[in-house]
């Protein structure tokens, strides 16, 4: 018995297999991160007045991923279609320039993980509080023993809560400079890891899964690039449904991101 | 996405489960062990699962034993468990951290890796596409992955066993704080483990529904589905919307073990009388929340196909239409539906506020409607029929007043003033079980009776079924009722000692009974239920003795439609070839016509043309 | 899109490239809307978010084919969108401070 519809669509629902079969999936995917994005709404919203964080990610980085994925969203758009007019030379550019802004997207994207694990936040012994990217160790460090310093370039507060909104007016003044902060002064010294606040937690989360299907898509779409696209010659109507069905998730992925921009960086 | 080979029609199969085909036999290895053919993989879900079920039964006769005789060495498996597992089973005897482990992983073995798996994905595997006149499962290499991810998932939820510090301890729900906190990696193998299962879930799901949407063969409308698939089709989008909040509880969970952050855990948490070196601001409700908007839903992943198998059953043998097919269709499709709005009912004692529990104990009482109308539907299909008492058709009967008691027994719980008494009590226990063990497992019970003849060529043995039936029925009795006392005498869950710190036995002098204490009745039950737990497991062992042993010597069909049945299963060879038609079948008329007037024969296959 | 083989793409093109600017024009302009102080964090969130729905609609109705599929995939995505609402909303009104139950102690 001939399996139906692998290429040509059933007339009732109008779809082939691979694509409500993506769908379906997509909408599990909805429900994954609408999860977490509720986790995101219920964690802030219970947050102390004025402990939750803003501005800690840095806009314009953002703007540019933002960017790099909304481009990628129209070369995957490209390719099918260049796909759907038998037009293989194009789909190979397009789908190579979706790799290469998805790599884009991933490089910039573990640029600014390595920014957050380079800043630091430290409880000073007196109560204060000090902030600011790490420069150097020096070598005889040790919290324990309470030996050596650190040299951060950032700057102090009396509370912590200062450290939290950097959208405020009075954030855009303060002056940065390098501090030499002496270990028997430090109470605590924490990174801006997922366990630093909650904030980060849901971050680093939201981001890390993002970051996931990001490279799973490319590793998809660059299969279809590369060893995959023997079956244009065989069958390039289904060939061409494969690249609907991932670009179908790609855009997901685009989608997403869409919402995690102006949540996680904006609000 | 099939194989291309499958282009080519097939020859009838000859009836005594030899296949011809027009292309090279397959090795041993891709025929039975890595197989996209639905049949195999369903089979291969079916066994496993069944494997499953064992291992946490056993579970739970070690606990039981627990309970009736708190801090005395197992008898006869004591030296293995102190064997294999060290300090916790010190003497032979169980700690109070095993019993809880052991308690936390007879929940999630039974519900993820047994009944889901069964129920669901192996039923559907084997059946589904049969019933719909499809060659099988829309993606079958996805298919063959979510067995395999299901597999991965089970090693490693088994290997948590082993680890030091044990299994995951926070009961099958994993409560946090308390699951975070416990010091021990189990609860990361039980984290990485659900991801894997829940994956293999969604592949399922994703594949059996774009299986009924797409590949009904011609003529085979929704209204002439059988039941079975609109309750598989029902249950596939539960799985597919319900389980990833909860994957994505089980990343945030694993976050807060693995790197620490606090998702879960509140500001000021507290752990061995020292404030716990983590950032607070979490939240332990979000995981309650997000558990139990998966924990919902699943309880009807674990019912909704037992309805659907037990409905083919009872129209086949009562050779009569079901009574109400729409409304059991309309009711599936509400039940579906209304289960995604009544989830906090499990969290009434978390201080949520009048409005809130109004609303979810409204969406509770109205989601009761749908399924008194499935049960009743069946009961009334057995109005005026003339029954026929083979053994699928006993375990269908034994469930429905077992469902019955099941799910009346849960009107108190879904009230918000009677469950602040009952909850967490063994009242609830006793609830549960009713539904899903003489409940769902009476239907699988069932399912494999029934379609064992399509699965091998040969029926099950008939005489040790009803021994089997028989036994199951008395013997569940006789485990749970009990607990209905128990629990509303007060009995607490998950007490390791089986409530003997609360029993007046230990808290009065010369044993009189205190208020408010565990009479001596109350906790003498534990003997009985002990008992009937260990004579349950015995009436099991001709089951399993007699599927093994059916599958060379049982009693061979005459015919590849032993039971005389309508849907189109029945109409192909046995065992179904590889595409499992030699063409698309054309369906004609819907699929319970028993009995029709005028007719010389009681059925009327869908697939035979009107005359 | 859902006939196999028509070449309708060559038309689209043009559509896909406006929605392709429209969302650059929508990214501009809600980093641009983020700096400005509208009175309440609350404005500034319905406006991010109004913006970021628009877009979501334009990919996932133009990029994804969506609003030239049929009732099936509306009817999946549809009860997804419903099921994700209430996860979102019933979750955040139960556990808002409003609707718990607080402990009042007495000193």
């Amino acid at each position: 018995m001939d399996f139906p519809y692998i290429v040509e669509p059933r007339r009732d629902t109008g779809l082939y297999n691979a694509k409500l079969g993506i769908w379906l999936f997509l909408a599990s995917e909805v429900m994954l991160f609408g999860a977490l994005f509720s986790a995101y709404v219920l964690l802030r919203v219970g947050a102390e007045p004025g402990m939750w964080p803003h501005g800690w990610l840095n806009v314009y980085i953002g703007t540019a991923n933002t960017i790099v994925l909304i481009t990628s969203s129209i070369t995957t758009v490209m390719a099918w279609v260049s796909c759907k007019l038998r037009q293989y030379g194009r789909f190979k550019f397009f789908h190579a320039l979706t790799i290469l802004l998805a790599m884009t997207f991933v490089c910039i994207k573990s640029y600014e993980y390595h920014d957050k694990f380079t800043h630091y936040e430290i409880t000073l012994a007196n109560g204060k509080f000090a902030d600011g990217h790490l420069v150097e160790r020096s070598k005889d460090f040790d919290l324990a023993k309470q030996t050596g310093s650190v040299t951060i370039h950032g700057y102090e507060v009396e509370r912590e809560v200062e450290l939290m909104d950097m959208q405020r007016p009075e954030a855009r003044h303060i002056q940065r400079e390098e501090i030499i902060i002496p270990a028997a002064e430090i109470k605590k010294l924490e990174r801006y890891g997922p366990w630093h606040h909650t904030y980060l937690a849901i971050y680093f989360t939201l981001t890390a899964l993002h970051a996931l299907h990001v490279v799973c898509g490319a590793v998809v779409i660059g299969f279809l690039w590369g060893p995959g696209s023997r079956m244009w010659k065989t069958d390039p109507e289904r060939f061409t449904n494969r690249v609907e069905v991932s670009g179908l998730f790609w855009h997901f992925v685009d989608l997403i991101w869409i919402f995690l921009f102006p949540v996680l960086y904006l609000l | 996405m099939a194989d291309s080979v499958s282009n080519i029609p097939l020859h009838h199969d000859d009836g005594d489960g030899h296949r011809e085909h027009d292309h090279p036999e397959a090795g041993f290895w891709r025929q039975y062990i890595f197989s996209t053919d639905h049949k195999v993989i369903g089979i291969q879900y079916g066994l496993t699962a069944l494997c499953f079920m064992l291992f946490g039964f056993f579970l739970m006769l070690l606990m039981r034993w627990q309970m009736a005789h708190p801090g005395q060495p197992v008898p006869v498996f004591g030296w293995l468990l102190e064997k294999t597992l060290g300090q916790v089973a010190a003497r032979g005897a169980m700690s109070a951290d095993l019993y809880n482990s052991f308690g936390a992983m007879h929940g999630t073995i039974m519900v993820f890796l047994a009944i889901v798996p069964l129920a669901f994905v192996a039923f559907s595997n084997f059946v589904l596409p049969l019933q719909i006149g499809a060659p099988d499962m829309a993606f079958p290499r996805l298919n063959m992955a979510s067995y395999q991810a299901f597999v991965l998932g089970g090693v490693i939820m088994l290997t948590s066993f082993f680890i030091p510090g044990g299994a995951a301890q926070a009961g099958w729900t994993s409560y946090s704080p308390l699951a975070t906190m416990i010091p021990t990696d189990g609860q990361i193998f039980w984290l990485v483990a659900m991801v894997f299962i829940i994956t293999s879930g969604l592949l399922s799901a994703v594949n059996f529904i774009a299986t009924v949407i797409q590949l009904r063969a011609p003529g085979m409308t929704w209204m002439r589905l059988p039941f079975f698939v609109w309750a598989q089709f029902v249950t596939s989008f539960l799985i597919l919307l319900a389980f990833p909040p909860l994957e994505a509880a089980a990343v945030m969970q694993l976050m807060d073990k693995v790197a620490h952050t606090s998702f879960f855990l509140p500001t000021g948490l507290a752990v061995g009388g020292q404030y716990a070196n983590i950032s607070g601001g979490g939240s332990p409700l979000l995981w309650q929340h997000l558990f139990w908007f998966l924990g919902h839903p699943e309880v009807y992943v674990l019912i909704l196909p037992a309805m659907g198998i037990v409905c083919e059953i009872i129209a086949n043998n009562t050779r009569k239409p079901i009574w109400g097919y729409k409304s059991l269709v309309y009711s599936v499709l509400a039940l579906g539906f209304l289960s995604f709005l009544v989830w906090a009912h499990h969290m009434y004692l978390t201080g949520m506020g009048t409005k809130v529990a109004l609303f979810f104990q409204t969406t509770t009482m109205i989601i009761s409607i749908p399924s008194v109308i499935i049960l009743t539907c069946f009961l009334i299909s057995l109005w005026g029929s003339s029954i026929r008492f083979n053994t699928p058709m006993l375990f269908a009967l034994g469930f429905l007043p077992m469902f019955g008691i099941g799910g009346l027994t849960g009107l108190p719980l879904g009230f918000n003033i009677s469950d602040v008494h009952l909850h967490d009590t063994y009242y609830i226990i006793a609830h549960f079980h009713y539904v899903v063990a003489p409940g769902t497992i009476f239907a699988l019970f069932a399912g494999i009776y029934y379609w064992f003849p399509k699965m091998t060529g040969r029926m099950m043995n008939e005489f040790w079924g009803r021994v089997h039936f028989w036994g199951s029925l008395i013997f569940m009795n006789v485990v749970f009722m009990p607990m209905f006392a128990q629990g509303m005498a007060g009995m607490l869950r998950r007490m390791a000692d089986g409530g003997a710190n609360y029993s007046s036995a230990v808290n009065s002098k010369a044993g009189a009974e205190v208020i408010g204490g565990l009479s001596n009745n109350i906790i003498e039950l534990h003997t009985w239920i002990l008992w009937g737990a260990c004579l349950l497991g015995v009436v099991q062992i001709p089951f399993i003795i007699n599927l093994f042993w059916s599958i060379k010597h049982g009693k061979k069909v005459d015919s590849d439609n032993p039971w005389d049945a309508t849907t189109l299963e029945w109409q192909t060879a046995t065992p179904p070839p590889h595409t499992n038609f030699p063409e698309a079948p054309q369906v004609f008329r819907g699929p319970y016509e028993y009995s029709v007037p005028g007719h010389a024969r009681d059925f009327t296959p869908q697939n035979e043309p009107p005359k | 899109m859902n006939d196999g083989r028509s070449p309708e793409p060559a038309h689209s093109v043009r559509g896909y490239i406006f929605v392709f600017i429209a969302l650059l024009a929508g990214t501009f302009l809600t980093v641009w809307a983020s700096f400005i102080q509208f009175g309440s964090r609350e404005i500034n969130i319905a406006v991010a978010l109004t913006i970021a729905s628009v877009k979501a609609f334009l990919v996932a109705a133009y990029f994804m084919h969506l609003i030239s599929e049929r009732k099936m995939i509306f009817c999946v995505m549809g009860f997804t969108a419903l099921f994700f609402a209430g996860l979102m909303g019933l979750t955040i009104w139960s556990t808002s401070p409003d609707s718990m139950v607080h402990i009042q102690h007495v000193p």
